[in-house]
């Protein structure tokens, strides 16, 4: 499994990482979406596990998680839409991103197994740090799929190394301290704090949170192996519902151009 | 078995060594945050032990207790409530029967509730780490009335997070939380109540960790948040213990207190728990019945994660949680303490949900029979007694948690009896 994410981060330049909530608008809108990620050029794609209580995200991905669970969205759905995705793309790597609850509600060996079956990467979980690591890392690890963590402004060089422990695929920078989708951090600051876990570890760095825009993609992409953007592309699908492919693959494109040529800027 | 010198010490095999290091009750509690939480979780653990370590602390906390708090609080007998019970218990053919009621007096704190204990001890913690600015969310709006409080005691900043419907019912304490100099910001996702309350000012904490203490106000939340609240709130159970051994000179039989986060309850039995004849009963909401709305989480729910701890939840068969319901806003949460999940499953402690109108009985009979207005959470635990205090002999001794005055649900109580004010 981690085979497909490790290719995605050893093209020779920076990787786009997108994220869009599964089941918003509908479950059923999602597969014609996820399409556009990767046609528009998107090297992973994350699928957001909705939430009742997204605590973790601004206003753009709870509302998503919010239609998500409102037009029925089950974890069979996810399974489903992954599992689909992966028999039309057996090259692009899938990554289910949400909270704990969700994951572990049927146990954490049940969840591993469905994300082996239906083809899914890795986890991000945003609410099991690595002190809670046997919740669902051993489950996980015993299946094969990758445990992306997160680190973040707050995360010391000291702590860096329990952080790494355990997880594989690429390690998910969260650029501040915050709720996905609003402020953005200085670049400058992007590039010391790379620079710093570089030290810790040899896994893919991705950079996310408050990356809207394809210039903004490029200036983080030049300093990691991949830049993450997601309540842009959620905002698209709020805006154009069952509809937002069109929009969603323009974005993709734009956004895949930008980082893909980022080192060039350097 | 039970005498005057009885010495209150964990024992070896104690119940009240919990959490372990790791911050876990058995399966539950732990740090289920956000890494971006993590490390300030940590210090704050660290910031914990040292304070508990250090005399001075403890005689700050005792000195605000008994000064600006106005404990001990009283442990009160309530004669015409013992005999109504007993004229309960004779009606069914059982004249023998009748416990004693006593009641312990947290509605005469300042502010009107068990609350402030707590804030006391967390916003002596707050500025021990050097913090310069508190949130805290709320429900009924007790908790944020006691956080604005020991804000304007000790001059910080306090902002205040409440679900936009527990705003429009409980105007009264949003008005006292911004008489008391706090910001109060109404949250409008979900259901807007508690849950959505703490989820916001999760959100709000995690982007301003570097100079903001977040004073949670009941026993849960990621370690070491349940425990340092329960220390705080023990106060409750210390005392009563040491009152009733020098009014009658024995231990309670039985002890009970209403429970939604469930912090009143515990820091009324963590003292207790290793006095083996002593029973609990905690008291959870029932709402309109357990087959429709309620929030009785251990009765009604099963184990899962949610703001930073694992605990008994309402949810789904997905995980998703699924909202609570209780005439009482203070217990109108989908969750319940970790340490309460514990002592529920290893059988220390019975939990019994109590329908709304249970409590609206109990609360108008405590009214009529002891002159004491108690709020609607504490008439949860009151609404037990006919349950358990005619079944009872009389030479037995129950306490019953009082937790909070009922006159912020003067508003609700009138509406639910269709009282026009």
């Amino acid at each position: 499994m981690t085979q497909r994410l490790s290719a995605a981060f050893a093209k020779g330049r920076p990787a786009l990482v997108t994220f869009i909530t599964g089941g918003d608008p509908t479950p059923d809108a999602t597969p014609a979406i996820l399409d556009a990620l990767v046609a528009g050029g998107a090297d992973v794609i994350e699928l957001g596990m909705p939430f009742t209580d997204p605590m973790a995200d601004g206003p753009a991905i709870q509302a998503a998680n919010l239609r998500s669970l409102a037009a029925g969205t089950r974890t069979a759905d996810i399974f489903r839409i992954a599992k689909d995705f992966r028999a039309r793309h057996p090259e692009t790597p899938l990554v289910l991103m949400g909270y704990a609850n969700p994951m572990v509600a049927r146990g954490s060996e049940w969840f591993a197994a469905q994300c082996a079956d239906a083809g899914v990467d890795g986890i991000i979980c945003v609410d099991i740090p690595s002190e809670e690591d046997p919740e669902i890392g051993p489950a996980l690890r015993a299946h094969g799929i990758s445990f992306i963590r997160l680190a973040t402004p707050t995360t010391d060089t000291a702590r860096l190394p329990a952080v790494v422990d355990g997880s594989s695929g690429f390690l998910y920078y969260v650029s501040v301290a915050g709720v996905t989708g609003k402020q953005q951090a200085a670049v400058d600051s992007i590039k010391e704090a790379v620079a710093r876990i570089k030290s810790g570890t040899d896994l893919p760095i991705a950079v996310g949170f408050g990356v809207r825009t394809p210039e903004q993609a490029a200036a983080f992409a030049a300093h990691a192996e991949g830049v993450v953007v997601g309540s842009a592309l959620v905002d698209l699908v709020a805006q154009h519902g069952a509809d937002a492919a069109g929009p969603v693959r323009e974005l993709t494109a734009a956004l895949a151009d930008a980082v893909h040529n980022a080192k060039a800027l350097v | 078995m039970n005498t005057a010198t009885i010495p209150n010490s964990p024992l070896p095999n104690s119940l009240r060594t919990q959490p372990d290091e790791r911050g876990h009750f058995g399966q539950f509690g732990g740090r289920y945050v956000a890494e971006t939480l993590m490390p300030l979780i940590l210090d704050l653990e660290r910031e914990y032990k040292a304070a508990k370590a250090d005399p001075a602390f403890k005689e700050e906390f005792d000195d605000l207790m008994k000064h600006f708090v106005g404990r001990p609080s009283p442990l009160y007998y309530a004669p015409r409530m013992t005999e109504h019970f007993r004229a309960a218990a004779a009606a069914q053919g059982k004249p023998e029967n009748g416990a004693q009621v006593w009641f312990k007096r947290e509605e005469l704190n300042h502010t009107g509730a068990h609350k402030i204990n707590n804030c006391i001890g967390q916003i002596l913690l707050a500025i021990r780490m050097g913090k310069t600015k508190i949130i805290a969310e709320t429900g009924a709006g007790q908790h944020g009335v006691a956080t604005a409080t020991v804000c304007a005691r000790f001059g910080l900043p306090c902002t205040i997070f409440m679900g936009a419907t527990d705003v429009a019912r409980q105007q009264p304490n949003v008005f006292r939380m911004k008489l008391l100099g706090a910001e109060v910001i109404p949250v409008t996702s979900g259901a807007a109540t508690l849950k959505d309350a703490m989820n916001e000012a999760l959100r709000h904490w995690v982007a301003h960790v570097h100079d903001t203490f977040y004073i949670i106000g009941t026993a849960a939340g990621p370690h070491p948040y349940p425990e340092l609240v329960r220390d705080f709130q023990s106060v409750i159970g210390k005392e009563a213990r040491a009152q009733l051994l020098e009014r009658t000179g024995r231990l309670p039989d039985l002890l009970i207190a209403a429970v939604g986060g469930g912090s009143n309850a515990i820091g009324l039995f963590h003292p207790f728990l290793d006095d083996t004849d002593v029973q609990m009963l905690g008291v959870e909401a029932g709402g309109h019945g357990l087959d429709k709305e309620h929030a009785a989480s251990l009765t009604g729910g099963k184990p899962g994660i949610l703001h930073g701890n694992k605990t008994y939840l309402l949810q789904d068969e997905d995980g998703q949680i699924t909202e609570a319901h209780s005439i009482s806003a203070g217990l109108d949460y989908p969750g319940i303490g970790p340490e309460h999940s514990w002592l529920h499953d290893i059988g220390r402690a019975k939990y019994l949900p109590i329908t709304d109108d249970q409590a609206m009985e109990a609360f108008q009979l405590c009214c009529q029979l002891e002159g004491i207005i108690p709020a609607l959470e504490s008439a949860h635990a009151l609404a037990a007694l006919p349950e358990v205090a005619p079944k009872m002999g009389k030479d037995q001794i129950i306490i019953v948690n009082v937790s909070g005055r009922g006159d912020k649900d003067i508003f609700t109580v009138a509406e639910k009896l269709g009282v026009k004010l």
